[in-house]
């Protein structure tokens, strides 16, 4: 009798959890046949890839939700992680747009032919230079390479106004940059190409020299300048004001300077691109219009802290102007060589 | 086998006069033996799901040829990475054992008030993810990095892996041959090391073996640690690099770590068997005074648990209140979490069970070059980080069933594979103690090899299936890397909620996540430390 009641139980038990996972189920079912039949009219449902913190985009997708009814279910993570995932997924990826934390992440998909064109009539609006030259994606919005540093062991005018100061003996184990981010590989091709190979190398082997902390994220290496252990640090700006967000900018050890007119201070890119499998569809046209619209660029310049892109919306106060950040002799499509400067990374060690 | 008595007891240079025969049969001798050609196949089978990682890194190899691998190997870094990779691994290892047998010993062994609560506190770090851990330790000590502090993190979050399946073999075992030696006028220690150790050698070999894969295939901690090694280089690569053969060629380097490593445990656990034979005996128990050990003893009982959960949760409740920018908790969302938590860890057990039973009962049954391959590779993915085994099943799942791509099942399957040697250990170990005998008394009464199965091995064995269910559990409910690539979009888990919290460092936002993820993890935790029940029979000689 008691073997009965425990067969029936396990019985019971295994009935249950074949439910629960089949409960799991229904949320992912629909998502792999969306792309094929959404080619031409609206289904009214979007799936994003969104390689940004939820915390920070869900608002801007909630309101587009409610201005265009259209439903998009989002799938968060880090951008390159989804740039891996897409291109493993290729051509049956169930995402219909990816937003890009970065621009190299964009080119690699570009590269791999799994991306559609964004319409002439969006991705003019977007001046040259921060967005794609082919439109095979959408500049989005803007960030500025900064340094930050420990204000209570430096002040500003110590600071170096370029990345080349930093191979000098004098910093020796004092900057902090992680090596394998794709922002920071974008400024080692930006200074490949502004400044020459040689240079460039010299520069890579300067700085691997002078034993920098490698981190692995921008926000991990600001918290280290935040905390006192280090005292330069070469990261986006905006991790920055996103921390002094949180606890306030007057609890802020670290500060930031901006480099005008320096490899080291370049300006990247955010972006969107639409996906080979959803090419044409209105759903994804509509949020690519949404992104560049005055009203998502202004969210980002209050929420994020980037750069608008799109012209006639103002910057976020107390930064300088992006015209003045902007490098009139690089062009971000020349950052493709992404591949020899990891090898050059790798050469020194740093990767 | 009465000769395993012999064996032991010549240990001891005396005739086995007055040592009772030993009343189960220990595990049969399995020369000449053939594993049932149904259970074998079921074994390759499992076997065959848990390679699917390793194809797919063949596969990513394969395609960037022997020419960028030597590139590859040759970086200057790699050897640093390789370095830190295993030093890493061996020292968090001893340390766990070091650490992780006397507490069992304390817990199952001596006379101790609260004994439960004890029991429950050993096993409680694994219900931490060690990013968390780690994330606790960063904030109350900011200049923690590198070896030491990866080492320290890692110990405490793993001991548990060590101290509880020592702590069912001591329970199961006896202290009837340590009073042979002592009558025999041998010191307590000498004893213990020739009657006791001997029973609980496998437990702790099996114990570390979890301990230094996990370790191999560890990412968050050591990365919050900024301490180098293969697997955040792989991470790396994957992340900005684009470069998928890169890591997959790094990916390769760790699983033949591993294999070295499953290797060197099969060939010491089947050293320990012939020397020793089967665990078995008279299941008494000798409990121990303390004594002026007590303080010592609440002092190493006290440290793990404190360190390892104590301070991570203080920390993130201190930054809780701290916050300036408190984001509304929405309680819904926290539900939702724990519900799929719940769903997909469970339903990864049973996936990872029935994946481990074939083999688990292969390992304990039957030796041979199949058998031992066939259980290596059972271990293998558990030596590959998340991201490796998430990219190979998108990879895998898309090709062969897309429908369920990005669906629950996908990601419960995962957790099956990933973590499916935690749960072929204690298969192994549980029905290795299920004699022999009964199956033939079940055979002979005219049952099937399946219904004997169903009915005897698998009903005696069942705590220890159980026990390996729920470390299924525990562990799938902090994954992350696979979780992130797997799930079912908008389908969020506890441990993505707070990645997606700590992310922004909005640590204030992330504390009550971690402490749901924490009390979730703690049931199953609580269970696997069997408190209430095992009590030690004080009356015994």
């Amino acid at each position: 009798m008691r073997t009965f009641r425990r067969s029936l139980i396990l019985s019971a038990g295994v009935t249950a959890l074949a439910l629960t996972i089949a409960g799991c189920a229904p949320a992912g079912d629909t998502e792999p046949s969306a792309p094929s039949d959404a080619a031409i009219t609206s289904d009214g449902e979007l799936t994003l890839y969104a390689g940004r913190d939820e915390a920070l985009i869900a608002p801007l997708i909630e309101k587009f939700t409610e201005d265009t009814g259209i439903k998009v279910s989002a799938r968060y993570g880090s951008s390159p992680e989804l740039n891996a995932l897409l291109l493993e997924e290729g051509d049956n990826s169930p995402a219909q747009v990816f937003l890009s934390q970065d621009a190299g992440a964009l080119g690699s998909l570009a590269n791999a032919g799994l991306v559609s064109k964004i319409p002439a009539e969006f991705a003019d609006l977007i001046p040259a230079g921060f967005t794609s030259e082919d439109h095979s994606w959408i500049g989005v919005t803007g960030r500025a390479r900064v340094i930050a540093y420990d204000s209570e062991k430096l002040s500003e005018d110590e600071i170096p106004d370029g990345v080349a100061e930093l191979t000098d003996p004098k910093w020796s184990d004092r900057v902090g940059f992680p090596p394998g981010n794709a922002s920071f590989q974008s400024f080692v091709t930006a200074l490949r190409v502004l400044e020459g190979e040689e240079d460039a190398e010299a520069w890579v082997e300067g700085i691997s020299k002078n034993s920098p902390v490698l981190t692995e994220k921008n926000g991990a290496t600001l918290d280290l300048v935040n905390s006192g252990q280090l005292d330069l640090a070469l990261i986006n700006h905006y991790y920055w004001y996103e921390d002094a967000a949180e606890v306030g900018a007057d609890a802020m050890r670290a500060q930031v300077k901006f480099l005008p007119g320096d490899a080291g201070g370049m300006v990247n890119v955010t972006g969107a691109a639409i996906l080979a499998g959803a090419e044409g569809d209105p759903d994804a046209l509509a949020f690519i219009e949404y992104l560049v619209s005055e009203k998502a660029q202004q969210f980002f310049v209050e929420n994020t802290y980037e750069y608008p892109l799109l012209p006639g919306v103002d910057a976020p106060e107390g930064l300088p102007e992006l015209e003045n950040l902007v490098n009139p002799k690089l062009d971000l499509s020349d950052l493709e060589s992404l591949e020899q400067t990891q090898e050059l990374l790798a050469q020194y060690g740093l990767l | 086998m009465p000769q395993r008595v012999d064996e032991r007891v010549a240990d001891l240079g005396v005739e086995p006069i007055g040592v009772e025969p030993i009343p189960a049969e220990p595990i049969r001798e399995p020369v000449g033996r053939r594993p049932p050609r149904m259970l074998l196949l079921l074994g390759l089978v499992a076997c065959a799901i848990a390679s699917i990682p390793l194809v797919y890194l063949l596969v990513r190899v394969g395609s960037s040829g022997l020419e960028d691998a030597v590139t590859v190997l040759g970086r200057p870094r790699v050897p640093l990475l390789l370095f830190n990779t295993v030093s890493l691994a061996a020292a968090v290892t001893s340390t766990c054992v070091l650490v992780g047998v006397p507490t069992a010993f304390l817990l199952a062994r001596t006379r101790l008030r609260l004994r439960g609560m004890w029991t429950v506190l050993a096993a409680l770090p694994l219900a931490v993810p060690s990013y968390l851990a780690a994330y606790g330790w960063l904030a109350a000590v900011p200049g923690m990095q590198g070896f030491w502090a990866s080492w320290l993190v890692l110990t405490l979050v793993s001991t548990p892996y060590v101290t509880l399946p020592v702590m069912a073999a001591l329970r199961a075992g006896t202290t009837g041959l340590d009073d042979v030696a002592r009558t025999l006028g041998r010191r307590p220690w000498h004893a213990f090391w020739l009657g006791t150790w001997p029973q609980i050698r496998p437990a702790t070999l099996a114990g570390a073996l979890l301990v230094c894969l996990y370790v191999l295939s560890e990412f968050g901690a050591v990365a919050l640690f900024r301490f180098p090694v293969l697997t955040t280089a792989i991470q790396q690569a994957y992340g900005a690099s684009f470069n998928r053969n890169y890591a997959a060629i790094l990916a390769t380097v760790l699983v033949l770590l591993a294999m070295v490593i499953v290797i060197a445990e099969q060939t010491a656990r089947g050293r320990a068997r012939r020397r020793f034979g089967a665990v078995t005996g008279v299941a008494r128990h000798r409990v121990v005074n303390l004594g002026y050990w007590t303080a010592p003893s609440m002092a190493l009982l006290s440290v793990v648990p404190t360190l390892a959960v104590g301070l991570p949760v203080a920390v993130l409740f201190a930054r809780l209140f701290e916050a300036e920018t408190l984001r509304a908790l929405d309680p819904v969302e926290l539900g939702q979490a724990i519900f799929n938590t719940l769903a997909l860890s469970i339903g990864g057990a049973v996936i990872a069970v029935l994946l481990a039973l074939p083999i688990g009962a292969l390992a304990a049954r039957y030796r041979g070059r199949l058998v031992r391959v066939i259980e290596s590779l059972g271990y293998l993915a558990l030596g590959l980080p998340g991201i490796v085994v998430g990219l190979s099943l998108v990879f895998f799942s898309l090709s062969v069933l897309p429908t369920l791509y990005q669906t629950g099942f996908v990601l419960a399957f995962a957790y099956g594979v990933l973590f499916m040697p935690k749960a072929i250990g204690a298969i192994r170990s549980a029905t290795a103690q299920v004699p022999t005998s009964l199956e033939d008394v079940s055979r002979t009464l005219g049952y099937g090899q399946l219904q004997t199965w169903w009915f005897v091995t698998a009903r005696l064995a069942r705590p220890g299936i159980f026990a390996g269910a729920l470390l299924v559990a525990v562990t799938a409910m902090k994954e992350l890397p696979a979780t992130l690539l797997l799930r079912p979009t908008g389908t969020d888990t506890l441990a993505i909620e707070l990645w997606s919290r700590t992310d922004v460092s909005a640590y204030g936002a992330a504390a009550p996540y971690a402490a749901a993820l924490i009390l979730v993890a703690a049931v199953p935790a609580f269970l696997l430390s069997g408190a209430g029940r095992g009590r030690v029979d004080g009356t015994a000689s």
